[in-house]
């Protein structure tokens, strides 16, 4: 699962094995819902909650339909502010421009705050091939850091990891007490360690959540306070961003803050909210802006939507499939349903299996604070699948067989009674078997004599 | 008299014909004429929820030259339902009859309680039920309030129920999750299916309900099936069946205390 695996799975395959471990599937099942369920109470708390969906969702729907002026207006505000700003289309130009950037100012040991996008463009990987020591400093993200893996979730990159575990590998790194398992202990040394980083850092990375063109600047939301302090002691700030993090005005920030934290951990907002306006005295500031197939979604009406994402992992935390088979399973940057239709966008052949990942059951969609219609892409998807000839055969020829079934009453209702009359008369072992994945674990429902149209037909003379 | 054409998902017809019998009788007594189209299969949803839009068209068209020409369709599942009235428009976008279909296209609580302006149903059915809200029906057609948006709460399923005589509709921990049978969900993604039709089972076990009711056969279907090879006490009747008045299967013993389970 990490940057250099290449062998693909399929999601019903990683599923099943993280179902197949079913206390802990349970506990990260439950670990979620009750993150889901502080998002409820903090929604509550706001009567206009609805309202701020809304605008939300009207704010970024306009912010996209304009999105090269406003990019253009946050760039010319920026320079003014004494910030560089880049352009990169691909992860690969986005990873070369900090490592030019680091090689100007012979820079050896970056700390970074958490920014899904430099996972997307596998940053850290890439700089450390080019004898550059990268440290995640969000607790979370140096957790999988130090583990080898990537983040299972957005918001929350360790969520599928047991305190035990944490306190067996901090044993391992920074040599707490073994079988320590004490959550401000090992907090507390964690701490003690990342400080150390932060102390002799030469360069800080941070992600942005939301830039704002009418000033120029841009807002990093943490609980932790690790990004204001990644970038206040290094002399030099980049921060990196996809295009689609532009908001128009200032004036708009208090609805994404009010909807960002609620939605994404109950919180009514991040511990921080830090504001960039502009290099510290005698350093450097860089942004850049990240295209990576951005436009390309940008450009389709049925996916579109899908750019309003803010990021909140709040459709992580609903998903019901999301909860019982871990981020792991996507095999993508972002998981769950908002990582279902961005992953395929980029490369719909590896990850095909995606939007079928899905019950439609619509609870992302309802749950979004920037109201993407989520279930409907999926689905959408589903259609681009088959167009684009990629789904399985098996299926194919399933639907196939069931139109020709269903287009004529007469084979429809012939088929229904064979079968009625066949199934309980079959021996147990030719029903239930590795051919029916439905009697794995359930039995079939029990076979009436006649069906509803047959009664109907007994019953209508009277 | 309003002349209803019964929309009957095929599985129903098929599998379940008591369901597909006691709407016959509720949209009866409430005063409808009510025909069942014998033409009628499968509305296409299996084929359009995979993607395979070609497939499905062909079984629109169908249904719509079917059901063009009734006062109102009405069908005992909100996901039949909502496929022709959310999912019909990319299939049959411009055809004669098609809006005039979507408009009068009805799920049968919302029918009896939009429509019919149905309040108190009479009878009487002395047992605890869980009501398991089925997605498409809650979040597609709005027939409830879904738990994730800050709106007024309200359940048509719930309000029809809740005039039985005798009824205990009883609290679940999680309202309205999905209960994993979405379709080819239910075999393509077997473990998470059924690992998610267990927990809502074990929900209702907990609320201590004697009976799970839903407005989907479906959903139902999924469960009773991971209920039956459990062997699991817990009943499934479909909202409809409860409402005509028909009874448990199994006798249930009404002072029974809530049944303490574990996982």
């Amino acid at each position: 699962m990490s940057d250099t695996l290449t062998v693909h799975h399929e999601h019903p395959e990683n599923a099943s094995e993280f179902v197949a471990n079913d206390s802990r599937a349970h506990w990260h099942d439950q670990s979620l819902w009750f993150v889901r369920s502080k998002r409820d109470k903090a929604a509550s708390t706001l009567p206009e909650w609805e309202e701020l969906r809304a605008r939300a969702s009207a704010i970024k729907q306009h912010a996209m339909s304009r999105l090269g002026d406003y990019l253009e207006e946050f760039e010319r505000n920026a320079q003014k502010r004494g910030v560089t700003v880049h352009w990169a289309r691909t992860p690969a130009e986005h990873n070369q421009i900090i490592l030019d950037i680091l090689e100007k100012h012979s820079a050896k040991k970056v700390v970074k705050s958490k920014s899904m996008l430099t996972e997307e463009c596998h940053l850290n990987p890439f700089l450390e091939r080019n004898g550059v020591e990268v440290v995640d400093t969000d607790l979370g993200e140096w957790i999988v850091q130090l583990l080898h893996q990537p983040p299972s979730h957005i918001v929350m990159p360790a969520i599928h990891i047991k305190r035990e575990e944490i306190g067996e590998l901090f044993h391992k790194h920074i040599g707490t007490d073994a079988g320590a398992t004490d959550p401000p202990y090992l907090v507390n040394a964690a701490r003690g360690e990342l400080r150390r980083k932060f102390l002799n850092a030469d360069v800080g990375i941070t992600g942005v959540n939301f830039a704002i063109a009418e000033t120029g600047g841009f807002v990093v939301c943490t609980n932790e306070g690790n990004a204001d302090l990644g970038v206040s002691l290094p002399k030099v700030h980049i921060a990196c961003m996809g295009i689609e993090k532009i908001i128009p005005r200032a004036a708009d920030l208090g609805v994404f803050l009010r909807l960002l934290a609620r939605s994404a951990t109950g919180q009514p907002i991040t511990t921080y909210s830090s504001h960039f306006h502009g290099p510290v005295e005698g350093g450097e500031m860089h942004i850049i802006l990240v295209d990576n197939g951005r436009s390309d979604i940008l450009g389709s009406p049925d996916f579109r939507r899908s750019l309003n994402c803010i990021r909140c992992g709040a459709c992580m935390n609903t998903c019901p499939v999301y909860r019982r088979s871990g981020g792991h399973s996507y095999e993508t940057t972002v998981p769950g349903p908002i990582g279902s239709i961005l992953a395929p966008s980029r490369d719909a052949k590896t990850h095909k299996s995606l939007p079928f990942a899905c019950s439609l059951c619509g609870s992302c969609s309802d749950v979004c604070p920037v109201k993407i219609d989520l279930h409907t892409q999926l689905l959408t998807w589903r259609k681009e699948i088959f167009i684009r000839g990629l789904l399985p055969w098996k299926k194919r020829i399933g639907m196939k067989f069931g139109r020709i079934l269903f287009a004529n009453t007469w084979m429809f209702t012939t088929a229904g009674r064979i079968g009625r009359w066949l199934v309980p008369k079959l021996p147990r072992f030719m029903v239930y078997n590795s051919l029916n994945p439905w009697g794995k674990q359930r039995e079939l429902p029990p076979m009436p004599k006649q069906s509803f149209r047959q009664l109907y037909q007994q019953r209508k003379p009277k | 008299m309003p002349r209803v054409g019964l929309f009957i998902p095929c599985y129903v017809d098929q599998l379940y014909p008591q369901v597909a019998m006691a709407t016959l009788e509720l949209l009866e007594r409430y005063g409808c004429e009510v025909d069942f189209p014998a033409a009628q299969t499968c509305c296409g949803q299996p084929m359009a929820n995979t993607g395979c839009v070609t497939e499905a068209k062909p079984l629109a068209e169908k249904f719509l030259a079917i059901f063009k020409d009734y006062d109102y369709v009405v069908c005992p599942s909100g996901s039949c339902t909502a496929m022709v009235t959310h999912h019909y428009e990319e299939l049959l976008h411009g055809q004669p009859g098609f809006e005039e279909l979507r408009k009068k296209t009805f799920e049968l609580c919302e029918f009896l309680v939009d429509v019919l302006k149905v309040g108190k149903v009479e009878g009487r059915f002395p047992y605890k039920v869980g009501l398991h809200n089925s997605c498409h029906g809650l979040r597609e057609l709005r027939l409830g309030s879904s738990s994730e948006m800050m709106v007024e709460r309200f359940n048509k399923a719930g309000q029809l129920l809740s005039g039985l005589e005798g009824i205990e509709l009883v609290p679940l921990k999680r309202p309205d999750e999905c209960c994993g049978f979405g379709g080819t969900f239910a075999v393509a993604e077997e473990a998470v299916s059924c690992m998610m039709g267990l927990d809502r089972i074990h929900d209702h076990e907990q609320a201590g309900a004697d009976v799970m009711t839903a407005g989907d056969m479906s959903c139902l279907m999924h469960m009773y099936g991971l209920i039956t090879r459990q062997k699991k006490p817990l009943q499934v009747m479909h909202v409809a069946e409860i409402l005509a008045g028909r009874q448990p299967a199994k006798e249930i013993a009404t002072t029974q205390p809530a049944a303490v389970v574990s996982r």
